[in-house]
């Protein structure tokens, strides 16, 4: 298990212009000791991995009453050491399912033979284990906990198709885990669950630099597959907040979209072919490298966000665009969501081909990055709404000429109000961090509930809006500490109809709650929404599938259920 | 004293954010596709210079002049640095040999002959470029003309109508502040300020700024070089450690090392 990380929208490197600073300072001053100067720390290796910081320049400490309500849908990023509470006991209604066997320690002999190396098990049935496992049946928001007491690293496929088949003929349940930084406790065990971890297939198997097919295994951590690719000029068509630590197999299963879902579309596009491994232990082997394949039902879609419920995911073959060579990045002030939008559709019309990004955040967000990080905001003024606008092309010249065509008619219309342009690869990086910066910002504050949802374009922002006018109504915002929520904000992926609403609190309260769910899940079926857009279903949002699915979509998917899991060993107490 | 003329000389280097490559020859860094912006501190001087306008201090400051020699993509950094506010800019046009470019004696001259031509009585340069570290012109610039000069300032104050400067910079165990008065020179550091972003209105207004061409022959000075570049070499690799299958492992391994 590498360090845990971060969600499908923060990657923070807050520190990044300082290191930079004074990567020039070192670069100019070397072997001169500098007793002075030097506010700031430099930012220890963690930076690069992208692990949520321990300490930030302003840190307000909260006192968090105990939890006391149980917190679906809502993830509570606190950094206390307190004990984890367990998922069992904060979903009551979830019960142990009797049919599940109880590992014995003949199973875990057998999967010791099976698997062979010492690091290949953790056994916590027959020795004392604690320590090691704990990490594999918690999640790294510290907000879903389960009770295994074995976890199984196997190394490839047929490992794979052997467990489960074992697991299947002995009704032992399984969870597939890959990077564990899901924010849905999916690939947490909710009782004793074995845990299959995909770690330790890790081998990158083939790369075509005529096709830019790339075939890995599962466990290949995504920005390791980047890095692969970036020396042969490629790029991988997915990108997000937890790229240092989750795994590619995990980003299939779980369908994840991420910051340039815009330009290089969702992994059903992208995902040429995959191999997996269903419970009774047939390993499905569609590790196909083609583009164009007309031939039968396309199976491996049903592997594409299934969140390992039919089956493991153990390799992926998957279409990677070319590297672009120029990208350049533009942060703008608007006035209101609809200038918001005419900047969205401008940059559609006009940058078309060269767009990467469309990002959205409202000013709430922004003061929140600010109060946590002190940094100063790059624009002078206050505004309600920003947008982050990203380029990607292979001229850096006619990028420029393009964007900066777009910019003049974006302020002359008066669309944008004010804005800036990168000028370098530090500011490039620090603007970035005012969209990627928020999620980390506000686990600094508080406690968030956390929303993400998918909304017709023109009704996107009217969720935060309505959010904070029913909170406001019932006297639960404010200022000082005698209110639960300090803000509601609202920031996401503009150019995928993508809302991500936080609704930030000193506390978690049954109250706060309560005057969001269900209303929140009500509002968006009004609007034919989804209620999970781009982080899935696991254990939080399960029960509340109705409110974007029908009975018979629901009725169809419990079918192919049964039909590929009919023990129903593979992730169970999660996804439908 | 009438008013501030500044002249900020700047230069295009590899963006810092990018590992330079050495090229195959080992003749120099591989510049060809490869993101460049403005010398960071550079952009230092750039900022300074506007917040000495802004301040509004005893002297007025009459005019932002930046400069830059090289090849044709030299336009790109004067654009920035009028878009963060310089006044108007001189492009110094130097064709590019794919070496390290002019020495720093001759843009010492070269300066020395736009302070004189265009009246300037305050030249804010950076400590020196991060593509050739060398350091000099700013100090180079003050011998020709000589004129006092301050290195390295983390401060920089006008005190009277007189011209009066104090400049603050850091040394070993503390901080030293130096006074003088105009015309002066002052290389600038880290800790001056932090420079500002380019805003929309800025960049588009900087399109409609004066940018002048200009060759060495114009200011009177040859491109003389005395030095050669002999070699330019990588630092050795770092050796790449080996993985260790699990705890035992490790164990073994440092049996293995002596280092247990």
């Amino acid at each position: 298990m590498g360090p845990r990380i971060y969600s499908h929208d923060t990657p923070v490197q807050f520190y990044s212009e300082i290191k930079k600073r004074q990567e020039v300072s070192t670069k100019t001053e070397r072997g001169r000791s500098r007793v002075l100067g030097i506010i700031r720390t430099p930012p220890p290796a963690w930076r690069r991995a992208r692990v949520p910081r321990p300490s930030l320049a302003i840190r307000t400490v909260q006192s968090i009453t105990p939890l006391t309500v149980r917190t679906f849908s809502a993830s509570s990023t606190r950094s206390d050491s307190r004990q984890i509470k367990f998922t069992s006991d904060a979903y009551p209604n979830l019960k142990r399912d009797p049919k599940f066997a109880e590992i014995s320690a003949e199973d875990v002999t057998y999967f010791k033979e099976l698997l062979g190396s010492q690091s290949a098990v953790i056994d916590g049935v027959t020795t004392d284990a604690k320590d090691d496992i704990e990490p594999f049946n918690s999640d790294w928001m510290r907000k879903y906990r389960g009770h295994t007491r074995l976890v199984l690293k196997p190394k490839n496929a047929e490992e794979v198709s052997k467990v489960l088949k074992y697991c299947n003929d002995h009704k032992l349940a399984v969870v597939p885990q890959g990077g564990n930084t899901g924010l849905v406790g999916g690939s947490v065990p909710v009782f004793d669950e074995i845990v299959v971890n995909t770690s330790r297939m890790n081998q990158i198997h083939s790369f075509d630099a005529a096709t830019g097919v790339l075939v890995a295994d599962a466990g290949v951590i995504l920005e390791a597959a980047d890095q692969y690719l970036a020396e042969r000029g490629y790029l991988f068509p997915l990108d997000l907040g937890a790229k240092g630590s989750c795994q590619i197999g995990g980003n299939v299963s779980t369908n994840a979209g991420g910051l340039r879902l815009l330009r290089y579309g969702s992994l059903h596009g992208s995902v040429l072919g995959l191999q997996a491994v269903l419970p009774d232990g047939t390993i499905v082997d569609a590790l196909s490298t083609l583009r164009k394949n007309n031939t039968g039902y396309d199976l491996k879609q049903l592997f594409i966000g299934a969140e390992g419920t039919i089956g493991l995911v153990t390799a992926v073959s998957i279409q990677c665009p070319p590297r672009p060579k120029a990208v350049n990045v533009a942060y703008f002030g608007l006035e209101s969501f609809d200038q918001v939008q005419k900047a969205f559709l401008a940059a559609k019309g006009q940058l078309s081909e060269i767009l990467s990004a469309f990002e959205l955040m409202d000013g709430g967000s922004q003061k929140m990055v600010i109060e946590a990080t002190g940094n100063k905001h790059p624009l002078e003024g206050e505004y309600p709404f920003y947008c982050l606008v990203e380029t990607s092309g292979s001229n850096a010249e006619h990028d420029m000429a393009k964007l900066e065509s777009f910019l003049e008619s974006v302020m002359s219309d008066g669309i944008v109000a004010d804005g800036v342009l990168a000028q370098d690869e530090t500011q490039f990086q620090a603007l970035w961090r005012w969209r990627e910066g928020i999620t980390e910002s506000l686990s600094h504050l508080g406690g968030t509930y956390k929303y993400d949802v998918s909304i017709p374009l023109s009704d996107l922002y009217l969720l935060v809006e309505d959010c904070k006018a029913r909170l406001t109504e019932k006297g639960l915002v404010g200022d000082d500490e005698s209110f639960p929520v300090r803000a509601v904000v609202g920031y996401g992926h503009m150019g995928d109809s993508n809302l991500h609403l936080n609704v930030a609190v000193r506390q978690y309260s049954k109250e706060v709650e309560k005057a969001i769910e269900p209303w929140v899940y009500e509002w968006i079926q009004k609007r034919h929404g989804s209620i999970s857009a781009e982080h899935g279903l696991g254990v939080a949002k399960r029960e509340f599938i109705g409110y974007s699915q029908n009975e018979t979509m629901v009725k169809l998917m419990k079918q192919l259920k049964n039909l590929y899991d009919p023990n129903g060993i593979m992730n169970p107490y999660k996804y439908i | 004293m009438s008013g501030l003329r500044i002249l900020v000389p700047v230069k295009r280097v590899i963006d810092y954010a990018i590992k330079p490559r050495i090229n195959k020859a080992q003749t120099g860094v591989e510049t060809a596709g490869v993101k460049h912006s403005l010398n960071p501190f550079d952009e230092l001087s750039i900022e300074e210079a506007i917040r000495l306008r802004e301040r509004k201090g005893p002297i007025k400051v009459e005019d932002i002049l930046a400069l830059s020699a090289g090849g044709p993509k030299t336009p790109d950094v004067l654009r920035t640095a009028m878009a963060m506010g310089a006044d108007r800019a001189f492009h110094i046009d130097v064709p590019e040999k794919g070496d390290a470019g002019l020495e720093p004696l001759t843009i010492a001259k070269m300066l020395q002959a736009v302070v004189k031509e265009q009246n300037v009585n305050l030249v804010l340069l950076g400590k020196q470029a991060i593509d050739g570290d060398q350091g000099q012109t700013g100090q180079m610039l003050a011998g020709l003309l000589g004129w006092p000069q301050a290195t390295q300032a983390s401060k920089i104050e006008i005190k009277d109508e007189a011209g009066t400067i104090e400049v603050t910079h850091e040394v070993d165990g503390g901080v030293e502040t130096l006074r003088t008065k105009l015309p002066m020179v002052i290389t600038t550091d880290l800790r001056l300020n932090e420079p500002r972003y380019a805003s929309l209105p800025n960049i588009m207004k900087a399109k409609k700024k004066p940018l002048e061409k200009k060759t060495l022959a114009d200011l009177g000075v040859e491109d003389v070089r005395k030095l050669k570049t002999v070699k330019v070499t990588e630092p050795p690799p770092r050796k790449g450690g080996g993985k260790v299958e699990d705890v035992d492992g490790l164990i073994a391994k440092l049996k293995e090392l002596g280092a247990l």
